[in-house]
This record gives structure tokens, sequence and C-alpha cells, in this order.
């Protein structure tokens, strides 16, 4: 996994709610047996028309939008726990996703996957909605090791929270893979407990 | 102290807890199908480990399959590759336990765990799927887990995770006529919205819980999901315990008998602290049918849609978007419109009691022209009571077809589509856009309103 440090970037806008996982990625991407290419079927439906020509009113779609923040609506990730999403999230280019709430999975999900889901106020929300809307120049800047999130075009700041360990893994682009297989005899021994 | 159920579930199950970070938990049962897996296998493959303990993984294959012609090779080249590495996968690691397509205990991952009897109470259950909460009905602490985790049980047969919030939720009295466990739980969660137990293990409890089979329990717990709940579970008792009783992954003799003491200590103890608690009356509850694109969206079968000024303002781009994709209005009543489509199926309600619920409505009756039904059991065990019960002839006199078993139009990852603009009445559990095929516009509901949906071709209260 690769290292997080501090990311200041434009921002993608979807002021949509409870935007859920099929729509993130569609079923009928999940054939694949690896993990690549899902970015280019992030949100396929909203994004493409039947005949795979993009749909000019999506904002993935609109050149005046990009970077590698995507901020949307609450309720972010919710229904499905496929980790497509969080693979397609991240193959599109995106490394922090900013949400005034997120689903339990796919917050998980996002995070074993060194994408950075980014908890805010939903005012301070609203204020990048906002902001981006006037200006689509507008960037935010996270910084991990602190914990914070600043909107640059208001001068606004707010602390987001992060698990203590979670964080320390983000920053060194350690997985959790690594650390349960350093546990090894901890695993037998509660096994040979049990018997 | 006193101690919720999930609380003894889960302290006895921790093997150790990270410095300022989640715990690490042992997972008793792993199950494990075609389309969340095979990137974990070959993240074993990458980092040259085994399967760490192979007898605790069940593997069948449910999401990605045909419902029909099922004995010949699967028609489209990307899912047979799937399936296919599903099995080499199975093969190279030693997996014991692999039901693929056509096996008799092949079928929808949350049927077959419970009626084989790999779920038993008191575990700690995990599946590269949402709906693992399903397996909370036999008093387990069971979970949906992405790929990435998916790897680490494979690996170590544990995961790390946080522990969550507990919730209780009572529901009082009994349920009318007529009014089914999905009924409860769509219910529920049109009170919680679809972020409502965010952050929550939900556990059911009161007279109207304990007066359901385990079928039921089950589609109640599957649905915790759905309100954006970790999982959801149910103390053991009587019931439990005869279902999974005589079981083949069941215990037996001795082990039973020293299995079943434990399991009757399984429940919350008096005066045991939730960090929130909810009642409801069962009376209160109606049967449901949705009429947006998340199942939070849902409202009595007599009632109207919200109207906008009963939505509040961040939310009404979302919900008229909703309304738009489902060719809704506001304040627009659903009885008596027309339909196009029916699925009776997926891990919600696919097990033998739904279908014998939908058989009892159309039993002597006739399938509306208008609508196609797709009825799939959830496994092939279910397949096989259906017509030991006699009910496939029900359904033969009636004009309906039986498919073969599979999560179908649940996901519509085969060929069981949905067209665009059509309307679907379905048991599954999620109506998100594109779930049960592109532009497919699905209203979500319990076997029996299904079952009046199938012969009036309409949106139909069974009770009337
Ligand atoms: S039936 Fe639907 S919800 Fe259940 S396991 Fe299959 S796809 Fe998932």
């Amino acid at each position: 996994m690769e290292k997080f440090g501090t990311l200041t970037s434009t921002v993608v806008p979807l002021p949509i709610e409870n935007v859920d996982t099929d729509q993130i990625i569609p079923a009928r991407f999940l054939k694949a047996t690896n993990k690549d290419g899902f970015g280019d079927n992030l949100f396929a439906d909203w994004r493409y028309n039947k005949d795979g020509s993009p749909k000019a009113d999506f904002i993935l779609n609109n050149p005046v939008f990009g970077g590698s923040i995507l901020v949307a609506g609450k309720n972010f990730g919710s229904g499905s726990s496929r980790e497509h999403a969080a693979w397609a999230i991240d193959g599109y280019g995106f490394k922090v996703v900013v949400s005034s709430f997120f689903a339990d999975i796919f917050k998980n999900n996002a995070l074993n996957n060194g994408v950075l889901p980014v908890v805010v106020s939903a005012e301070f929300l609203a204020e990048i909605f906002d902001g981006a809307n006037k200006d689509p120049k507008l960037t935010l800047t996270v910084d991990l090791e602190n914990q914070t999130i600043s909107n640059n075009a208001n001068g606004k700041s707010e602390s987001f929270e992060i698990n203590a360990y979670k964080k320390e893994c983000l920053l060194k682009g350690l997985d959790d893979i690594d650390y349960l297989l350093s546990k090894r005899e901890l695993i037998e021994a509660y096994e040979a407990s049990r018997k | 102290m006193s101690k919720t159920l999930f609380d003894k579930i889960w302290d006895a199950h921790v093997v150790s807890t990270v410095e300022n970070g989640p715990t690490q938990l042992y997972i008793d049962r792993h199950f494990c199908h075609e389309v969340t897996s095979p990137q974990a296998f070959n993240g074993l493959r990458a980092r040259g480990l085994k399967v760490f303990r192979p007898e605790l993984t069940t593997m069948t294959a449910d999401h990605n399959t045909p419902t029909i012609d099922q004995d010949k090779p699967v028609k489209d080249p990307i899912s047979r590759n799937q399936l296919d590495t599903f099995a080499k996968n199975a093969a190279e690691f030693n997996m014991p336990l692999y039901y693929p397509l056509g096996h008799d205990k092949n079928g929808v991952v949350h049927i077959i765990g419970p009626e084989n009897g790999f779920t038993q109470p008191g575990m700690t259950i995990v599946c590269g799927d949402s709906h693992t909460s399903t397996h909370g009905a036999f008093g387990t602490i069971a979970f949906g887990i992405g790929t990435s985790e998916v790897e680490m049980v494979l690996a170590t047969q544990c995961v790390l995770q946080t522990r969550p919030k507990t919730m209780r939720i009572n529901y009082n009295g009994k349920l009318g006529a007529g009014v089914s466990a999905k009924d409860l739980a769509l219910f529920t969660i049109a009170k919680l919205t679809t972020g409502g137990a965010t952050g929550y293990f939900v556990e059911y409890a009161g007279e109207a819980i304990r007066n359901m089979t385990m079928e039921e329990r089950m589609t109640v717990c599957n649905l915790s999901i759905e309100m954006g709940a970790r999982g959801g579970m149910i103390a053991p008792d009587e019931t439990t315990f005869n279902y999974v009783k005589g079981r083949e992954f069941a215990p037996k003799g001795a082990e039973w008998d020293e299995k079943l003491a434990y399991w009757k200590t399984l429940k919350s103890d008096e005066g045991a602290k939730f960090d929130l608690e909810l009642d409801f009356d069962a009376a209160d509850i109606q049967p449901m049918i949705t009429y947006g694109t998340n199942p939070g969206m849902g409202m009595g079968i007599q009632e109207s849609i919200p109207t906008l000024d009963q939505i509040d303002e961040a939310g009404r781009i979302s919900f008229q978007k909703s309304l738009d994709y489902m060719g809704f209005q506001p304040g627009e009543q659903l009885l008596g419109k027309s339909i196009d489509y029916v699925f009776l199926g997926s891990c919600t309600n696919g097990r033998i009691e739904d279908f014998r619920i939908f058989a009892n409505y159309v039993k002597g009756k006739k399938k509306a022209d208008n609508v196609v039904v797709w009825l799939v059991p959830g496994s092939w065990g279910v397949e096989k009571q259906i017509r030991e019960e006699g009910l496939l002839d029900i359904f033969t006199d009636a004009g309906f077809l039986l498919r073969q078993p599979g999560c179908s139009a649940c996901l519509a990852m085969n060929d069981d589509k949905v067209p665009a603009g059509k309307y679907a009445v379905s048991t599954s559990n999620r109506n998100f856009e594109g779930r049960q095929g592109p532009g497919a516009r699905t209203i979500l509901a319990g076997p029996l309103v299904a079952a009046a949906a199938a012969i009036t071709g309409k949106i139909t209260d069974p009770r009337v």
C-alpha cells in the first residue's frame, strides 16, 4: 500500500445523499478476478449512456472539475460490501473521499486500499459544495498527520477522526494482513485455549 | 457485571487488542463465494501463503450463476472464468467444503449455511457479502467484510474490527394477520433510515420476535445492513435449538449436550446496558412496499409517498432524483399500480417458508398475464422441499415456473435482469438504481405482497 501524508487538490463535487456501492460500481462489472480496471466503470450508470458514450451532465464528464478528492453527500458507500467500490474509486485516481457520513463497510474497505475517508460537519460539506460551484478551482488540503482538513477558498479548517492504528498504517503504508500474520502464535494459543 | 448477548460472544472471541486500535477477533465460520474472493486468493498467492484453517471456510457459487440449464456450460465467458477461478482456488488451496454449481449443497451462501448446520449459536461468522447479518438469527456475531478482510481470514482466521455500539429494538405484542417478518424489517428501516443504525450491532427482541420461526428471524437479521447496522442478532431459544439439531454439520451426541448448555447462556443479562434502545408496537406494522431507490424509502401498502415539504431540505435533490428514476410523483398512492415483474427469492426471502406463503396465496388462482414471475429457490435444499411438500404442483397449476437456485435477480449479475423502465415487485433486499438491471424499477415487498402482485398484476394489499 502507498503511504499517505498531506494532499492538496481540487475537488469533484457529488452533492447526492445515500450513494450506494451499486452506483459506485454496478454488479455487472464484478465478474473480474483481479483488482485492475474498475476505475473505468466508476459510477458507470450515471456516467455513460447505453451506447457507452459519456453523459454530458454527469460531474465526472465535466472537464471543469477534477482532482483527487471526491466530495459526496451524506451516507456515502451504503449497501453492498463489495470492495470493488474502493478499487474503482482508487483506480479512478481519488485518494480522499469527503462526506458528512460514511457507511461502515465502505469506510473499512477504503482504508484497506489507502483511500482516506474524511468525515466533516454538514456545514463544512455544504460550504465545499457552494464554493466549488462558484469556483471549480477550489482546493482542499488534507493533512493526515495532524488530522485536519482545510477549505482553502474560505480558510476554514476542521479536524477529523481516524483510529490511531489505521492512521499509523496509512502513514507507513502497512496493511492489516502484515499485522495479523505477525500474531500467528497468539492465534494458535487462542485456538488451544478453546479446546 | 451484566452483559449483552453481543458482549458475551465478542468477548469470547478476542485474540488480542491493538493499542489504540481495533480488536483482533477470531472467526469460527467463514463463508465464501465466487465474486468477492478471487482477489483474496490472489493476495495469498502473491505473499506465498496457505489457507490457515481450510475446514473453517465454506465455499459456494451463487452470485454470478444462471438459474436455468445449470448442467450446461455457463454461456457468458467472463462469468464462466470467474466460476472456473473459484474452482481452481478451491483445488489449489485444498478447500474441503466446496459446493459448485449443481452440487446438492449449492445455493445462496446465507441459505446453505444454516440449512447444513454450519451456522450455530455463539459463533463469529463473516463473509464477503453484507447480508452475512442473516446468520445473526441464531445468536451469532455475523457481519459482511470486504475482500482484503477475506484475505485476512483465509490467512489467519482473524479480522481486525472496531467494537461497534449496541442497540436493542423491542417489538412488543403480536404482528397482525398478513404481516410478515419482511414487513417488520422494512418498517424498521423506514423509521431508522438507511444510515440510522450505522456503527451499531442490533439485537432484536420482544414478543413478535420470539414468536417467529427461524426462517422469519433470518429475514429480519438479513435486512439489518439496510439500516447501516454492522449486523443484527436474536438470542437463541428452543426454536433455534430445534432448527439446528440433527443438521449435517451440527454437533452430535455428547458434544451437542455440551454446546447446548453453553448456548442456553447466550442472552442479554437483566439490566445489561445498550447504547441505544428502541421500542415498537408490532400491531402498528402493515404490509410494506418501497417507493424509492433505497430500502429506507418504504411505506405501508395503503399509504402515499411523502410530499416534498415532508422531506428535509438537504435531502430533496436525492428524493426527487429517486422518484424520477421510479417514475412516481410525490404524494402518490401505489395501490392498484400495474407492475411487470415479480421476483420471489434471495437470501432475504428465498427459504422454504417464503415459498409456502407464496403457494398458499396463489393456490387455485391463476398468474396474471401481464407479469413475468421468477420463482428462485435459495438452494437445492429448498428446491427439494418445494417438490416434496407439493408446492411445485400448486405453482404449476397457477401458471408459474420454478427456476434453479442462486442470487438471480437480487443483483442481476446473471441473465435474470429486469428491463429498463419496468416495475418489479421483489422480495430481495435492495431497490437501488439498476440493482435488478440497468434502469430497472424495484419495489421491495414480502412474499405475500409479491404473491398478490403475481396474481393481479398490480400492487395489491394481500389482506383484502
Ligand atoms: S441473494 Fe442478493 S443479497 Fe443475498 S447473497 Fe445473493 S446477491 Fe447478496
